[in-house]
């Protein structure tokens, strides 16, 4: 039993439930205090981060209940790594939404601090059932974000968000009471001892809930044929919510590493890595459909929308084959692409607060004052975002390059990974030079001035990209560690010996 | 006992997967609605249908399973408050376009776009 496992939850949990009684408080308080709340939560993971980098798995059961009878969270690498990509991510957002996107909405703040709850529920979690709680309490919090600030625009892209995931909520459960009906429990570790146990006319019945809960997780994740609600609805919401966004498709992600790799792993007899042949080839189409996407889009904050689905697939292409190296690999990548996208949002807004009724079009437009300062950052996201030498996307794209071995998984992996950053490549100066060189004469009648607290935060969450870089090493080696410990699913699945508060030992 | 229950989540399935594919928002919420009554009549089966018995383990020969009854009533709270959000979605969309479609409007002009849409949503 280890009660820091709470902290990121009941952290914003506290935070938000003080937010929402002081809708009618004055502005400065109510921004200094969830500030100070998204602050305290990142102190928390990190300690939670040095916690868990020893290799063990730590475990809080609710109610002192053993599990598999109770719910459980459990900490292991890759959960506190996903929570510090979040908490960092939502500093600079939050800091972001000071500059004014916070007002027109007296609850935005509670809205966010919810959203980082249901998202630090669903990293840390040991139930499957309760990750359904976490999806549901995410996305209720992402719907009102989404439509917050208003405006026509905004409700058909959020009504085709609610209801599609409403239907994914739906195939959610019945997988679910599938898996149980045959196995019986819910409680992942015991899930993984029970699944090798399945025989006969039962083991359908596990496949199907299976290959059910994958396309609820490729849904969440905006895997291709299951991800044409994104571009829509994270090219129209405000710009620290579309950043927050980026890191809602990495949960699907963490989602599918997290059962498959430990339910349905190797060591899962009849029904090891499942689905994983089907997700190999979906990852690189959605990967090559991301690029189109791109190509054709006509502003910043669609075309920055469709490369958060070219690193879905960028991600899940190495997650699919599913060694150390490929795994490590991806999650180098996840850390790099989710701050990375999410400043490129950020800066999209700022260029739009500049250009007058042009907004983020990439269209000519009068000159912005200050264009250097923003050029320079979209030329940083950029790079990143592509893949090219010397910034954290390079790093990431190479690494999950070595990490193929050679045969047709390589083969096709190089030629769409390699064409695919080619043509963003192209996709970004195309749009970088119209916006930012081919301007016209004539200026703005009232040029607005930048915020000094946008700018900041768009310039944090760019510099992380450096950041990763600086720290390549030992970022290199946690990431490997987490891949040999999610490899390693016996080890998980002693979790179910941990002894409770008052238990003989 | 199985095969009329099993007719029953099939039909209000079907029929929820029905009404989901309509262009209108209305006959969408209610598609929402029955997918969930189907949903949560599964949840409860999952535990195997038992008669006349109590939830404890050793008070009698058999017993019916208590958890799936705990899943089903946070999916049914879970359910009802996002059927509240998506009818006050609707409504918006409707105070907004002048329209109950589910892509705002039918409008000649827009038809390409509309298109375009439904090909999104429908995935």
């Amino acid at each position: 039993m280890n009660h820091w496992l709470t902290a990121p939850i009941l952290i914003p949990l506290i935070g938000a439930i003080v937010q929402t009684f002081m809708g009618y408080a004055p502005i400065s308080l109510r921004r200094t205090l969830a500030v100070a709340t998204t602050l305290l939560l990142l102190a928390s993971t990190l300690v939670l981060l040095a916690m868990a980098d020893d290799g063990s798995y730590r475990v809080y059961a609710f109610g002192n209940w053993q599990p598999p009878f109770g719910i459980v969270l459990v900490l292991d690498r890759l959960a506190a790594l996903m929570l510090v990509i979040t908490s960092i991510l939502a500093l600079f957002c939050h800091l972001f939404s000071l500059g004014g996107s916070d007002e027109g909405n007296r609850q935005f703040h509670t809205l966010f601090l919810f959203q980082l709850m249901g998202l630090n529920i669903a990293f840390l979690t040991g139930d499957l059932f309760n990750l359904f709680v976490a999806f549901e309490v995410l996305l209720i919090a992402s719907y009102g974000l989404l439509m917050h600030g208003g405006g026509t625009v905004r409700t058909v892209p959020g009504l085709h968000y609610v209801v599609l995931n409403l239907i994914g909520s739906a195939v959610f459960l019945i997988s679910v009471g599938m898996i149980y009906s045959v196995t019986g429990t819910l409680n992942m570790a015991d899930l993984a001892v029970k699944v090798r146990e399945v025989s006969g006319e039962n083991l359908q019945i596990v496949k199907a809930g299976g290959m059910m809960l994958l396309v609820v997780f490729a849904l969440k994740a905006a895997l291709l044929p299951l991800c044409f609600w994104l571009p829509k609805a994270y090219a129209t919401a405000t710009a620290p919510v579309a950043a927050l966004f980026a890191v809602m498709t990495k949960v699907g992600v963490y989602a599918i590493i997290r059962v498959y790799l430990l339910i349905f792993g190797d060591a899962a007899g009849p029904v090891a890595n499942l689905g994983m042949d089907w997700v190999f080839p979906l990852a690189l189409i959605t990967l090559a459909m991301g690029v189109i996407g791109a190509l054709g889009a006509d502003n910043f904050r669609s075309l920055f929308a469709w490369q958060v689905i070219i690193s879905v697939g960028t991600l899940l292409a190495p997650i699919a084959l599913g060694s150390s190296a490929s795994l490590s690999a991806a999650l180098f990548y996840m850390i790099s692409t989710t701050w990375t996208v999410a400043g490129l949002f950020l800066v999209a807004d700022l260029v739009a607060s500049q250009r007058g009724t042009a907004l983020d079009r990439i269209v000519t437009a009068p000159k912005m004052r200050h264009r250097t300062f923003l050029s320079v950052l979209y030329l940083l996201g950029v790079l990143a975002a592509a893949g090219l030498p010397p910034l954290s996307g390079f790093l990431g794209k190479v690494l999950i390059l070595n990490s193929v071995e050679p045969g047709p998984q390589m083969a096709w992996l190089w030629s769409v990974l390699l064409v695919g950053s080619f043509l963003s490549l192209i996709v970004y100066s195309r749009a970088g030079s119209i916006v930012f060189w081919r301007t016209v004469d004539g200026h703005l009648e009232k040029p607005e001035s930048l915020k000094r607290v946008t700018s900041l935060a768009a310039t944090g969450l760019i510099a992380m990209s450096i950041v990763i870089v600086a720290l390549a090493s030992p970022i290199n080696r946690y990431t490997e560690a987490t891949a040999d410990q999610l490899l390693n699913p016996e080890s998980y699945i002693q979790i179910l010996d941990t002894t409770m508060v008052g238990e003989d030992t | 006992m199985e095969l009329m229950y099993a007719l029953v989540i099939g039909t209000l399935t079907a029929t929820g997967v029905y009404l989901l594919l309509r262009g209108r928002t209305f006959p969408v919420v209610l598609g929402l609605t029955m997918l969930s009554y189907g949903v949560n009549l599964f949840l409860f089966s999952t535990g195997r249908l038992v008669a006349g018995q109590q939830p404890i383990i050793g008070s009698s020969d058999t017993y019916t399973d208590p958890l799936p009854q705990a899943l089903v009533l946070t999916a049914i709270v879970i359910g009802f408050a996002m059927t509240a959000f998506v009818v006050v979605m609707s409504l918006r969309s409707l105070a907004d376009h002048g329209d109950d479609h589910v892509d705002g409007s039918q409008g000649d002009d827009s038809q390409a776009e509309n298109k375009h849409r439904k090909e999104g949503s429908g995935q």
